[in-house]
């Protein structure tokens, strides 16, 4: 249909995209330039507030640097282990069905409070998973006592909700074309080699997106570190959202903590774009002949 | 000869027949793992407080109904009566009116051809990576200075204009899907742009439109920092920070098998919701693919 008809349509969510998308995102990085703690007027103080950051506040810095460690572990071992499942479930099995709502279970609930308060208290010291590792021998972990297992703690609940990843590569491997792999067979490929050769170039595409929005995701993660570990111990799981949610709601430094939000995203529009830049390296396409 | 191909075919079905069970046993392993602790919670909740940690079994040596009893009155003056309540005026407003705009912005974008169309579709992908952490202070301050602070608003309004890019691309996808006849026969047949979304289009729609609303479900459901930044009055607040509140008030004797039995009662809508739409969260996640 030709016709303007279609901005009203739109009209709603243009307004919205001004007033809570374009106008905050400006508003922040404005604010970032100032002192301000909802009380007296905004004052401004150039760079000041990023040059704290980087200098000033060690906290900070380790806070970004636990939210870079925090994700560097969650997303690869999530979309590995994702897509190990998916290409299991991928065979005609019976009770795949079954399967496959039982493992995406988690990731509705993930971000439940429930969720949380589970977390916490199976690995308390005297909770189920040392009692479980008490029967095969194993000692007990403290795992909220020392850095490394408090962040593994987090790092195991957010893989633990891969389902979502593991549904979209699921929909993406059964659009792969069966005679590729009748073709891959008769030329005498192994089973390894296919998967590596056929099933991982074509599933790029997935691969890639799954990769982006899990990255943003990670990247901001906060009821983890918030319920479970808050952020203990030695700050080693105090990771950037907190901070910035600390800073702005706990503190009141709203110019301090839009600062810290700002280098967070620049943070993961870097990230973001060196792998869109590098994508048409290892992203295969299908339409535009493949690579 | 003969012989020998027979074996062959035996030798292949018995290899097949290997590769099952091994793959059946690692996702038999796989859900166990993942779904012990869940099941453990729910016969935990019937334990006693002595019994929750110095037993592994997932069946509590005799039920008792206790913790959900006391659990339900918590130590506040409000029962999760209460929080229920509040939970639930948050998210049914939620559910409708993404479902409303969300639906009219993917038709706009997918049956109209008009100026700057490329822009603004850009616009909303680029809003579906956007991190909110870079937005949410600018907000709060606004929210603040209208002076909505600690009402149900600031959680809800975004809801009204399509500010949930998830929704929306969804939605546009599957409309794309739906052959562009039917509405060109409609509009031979009298009906305006709005007759054929509400007439033609919805019925149609029906999936697309279940995957909306239960995902709006149940993350409204999950939904943590809104509720805790924006609400700080007891008696307003959801489930969530309910919850949260019980595990920071029980100082001295922790009840745990309280705590865990009104964690359970709080996700119970979800699992009740996923397991009869299942169909619709699958559809959902597949045909745009996000959110995890």
């Amino acid at each position: 249909m030709k016709g303007r008809k279609g901005y009203l349509y739109l009209l709603p969510w243009l307004m919205g995209l001004v007033l809570f998308t374009i106008y905050p995102f400006i508003s922040s990085l404005v604010l970032s330039f100032t002192n301000y703690d909802l009380i007296n007027p905004a004052k401004f103080v150039g760079f000041q507030n990023y040059i704290h950051l980087f200098t000033q506040d060690e906290v900070f810095l380790k806070s970004l640097f636990a939210t870079l460690k925090y994700t560097v572990l969650t997303v690869p071992l999530q979309l590995a282990f994702a897509l190990f499942i998916a290409f299991i479930l991928n065979f005609k099995l019976k009770g795949i069905k079954l399967f496959r709502s039982a493992y995406y279970l988690p990731s509705i609930l993930g971000g439940n409070v429930a969720i949380a308060i589970l977390w916490r208290f199976i690995f308390r010291p005297d909770g189920l998973i040392n009692q479980v590792l008490g029967l095969f021998g194993i000692e007990k972990v403290a795992w909220f006592s020392t850095p490394a297992t408090a962040m593994a703690v987090i790092v195991f609940l957010k893989i633990w909700q891969f389902g979502s990843s593991m549904l979209i590569f699921l929909a993406a491997l059964q659009e792969i074309p069966r005679d590729l792999y009748e073709a891959a067979e008769i030329d005498g490929a192994t089973k390894i080699r296919t998967f590596f050769t056929v099933t991982i170039p074509l599933l790029t595409p997935t691969i890639f997106f799954n990769l982006i929005m899990q990255l943003v995701n990670a990247f901001q993660e906060f009821n983890g570190p918030y319920l479970i570990t808050q952020g203990g111990p030695l700050q080693s799981t105090y990771l950037s959202s907190m901070f910035i949610y600390d800073y702005a709601f706990k503190y009141y430094q709203m110019g301090y903590s839009s600062a810290a939000s700002w280098v967070l995203f620049v943070v993961i529009l870097l990230v973001t774009a060196v792998l869109f830049m590098t994508s048409s390296k290892w992203v295969y396409y299908a339409d535009e002949g493949g690579k | 000869m003969e012989l020998r191909k027979s074996k062959s075919i035996e030798s292949v079905k018995m290899k097949r027949k290997i590769n099952k069970i091994i793959r059946y046993t690692v996702l038999i392993a796989v859900a166990v793992i993942m779904l012990y602790p869940m099941f453990w919670l729910i016969g935990a909740s019937f334990k006693s407080n002595a019994e929750i940690f110095t037993s592994v079994s997932l069946f509590p040596k005799k039920i008792d109904f206790a913790p959900y009893i006391e659990g339900w009155k918590t130590k506040t003056e409000y029962t999760f009566g209460t929080y229920f309540m509040n939970t639930f005026q948050i998210v049914i407003p939620k559910v409708i009116f993404s479902l409303i705009s969300s639906l009219l912005t993917a038709y706009g974008f997918a049956r109209f051809d008009f100026k700057f169309k490329k822009i603004l579709f850009s616009l909303l992908m680029a809003t579906l990576f956007l991190p909110q952490v870079v937005t949410r202070i600018p907000l709060y301050i606004l929210w603040r200075q209208l002076g909505f602070l600690d009402t149900y608003i600031p959680l809800i309004a975004n809801t009204l204009f399509a500010q949930e890019p998830f929704f929306v691309y969804m939605l546009i996808q599957f409309l794309r899907s739906i052959p562009i006849d039917l509405d060109e026969a409609a509009t031979i047949d009298g009906c305006n742009s709005f007759q054929i979304l509400t007439k033609i289009l919805l019925p149609t729609l029906k999936p697309a439109i279940m995957s909306c609303i239960i995902f709006q479900f149940v993350w409204s459901m999950n939904d943590f920092m809104g509720p805790l930044i924006y609400i700080s009055s007891v008696e307003k607040y959801p489930v969530a920070i309910a919850l949260k509140m019980s595990i920071d008030n029980s100082s001295g004797i922790v009840q745990w098998n309280q705590i865990i039995a009104m964690s359970i009662i709080s996700i119970l809508p979800s699992i009740i919701l996923y397991f009869s739409a299942q169909k619709y969260f699958v559809e959902g996640t597949t045909s745009s693919g996000i959110k995890g």
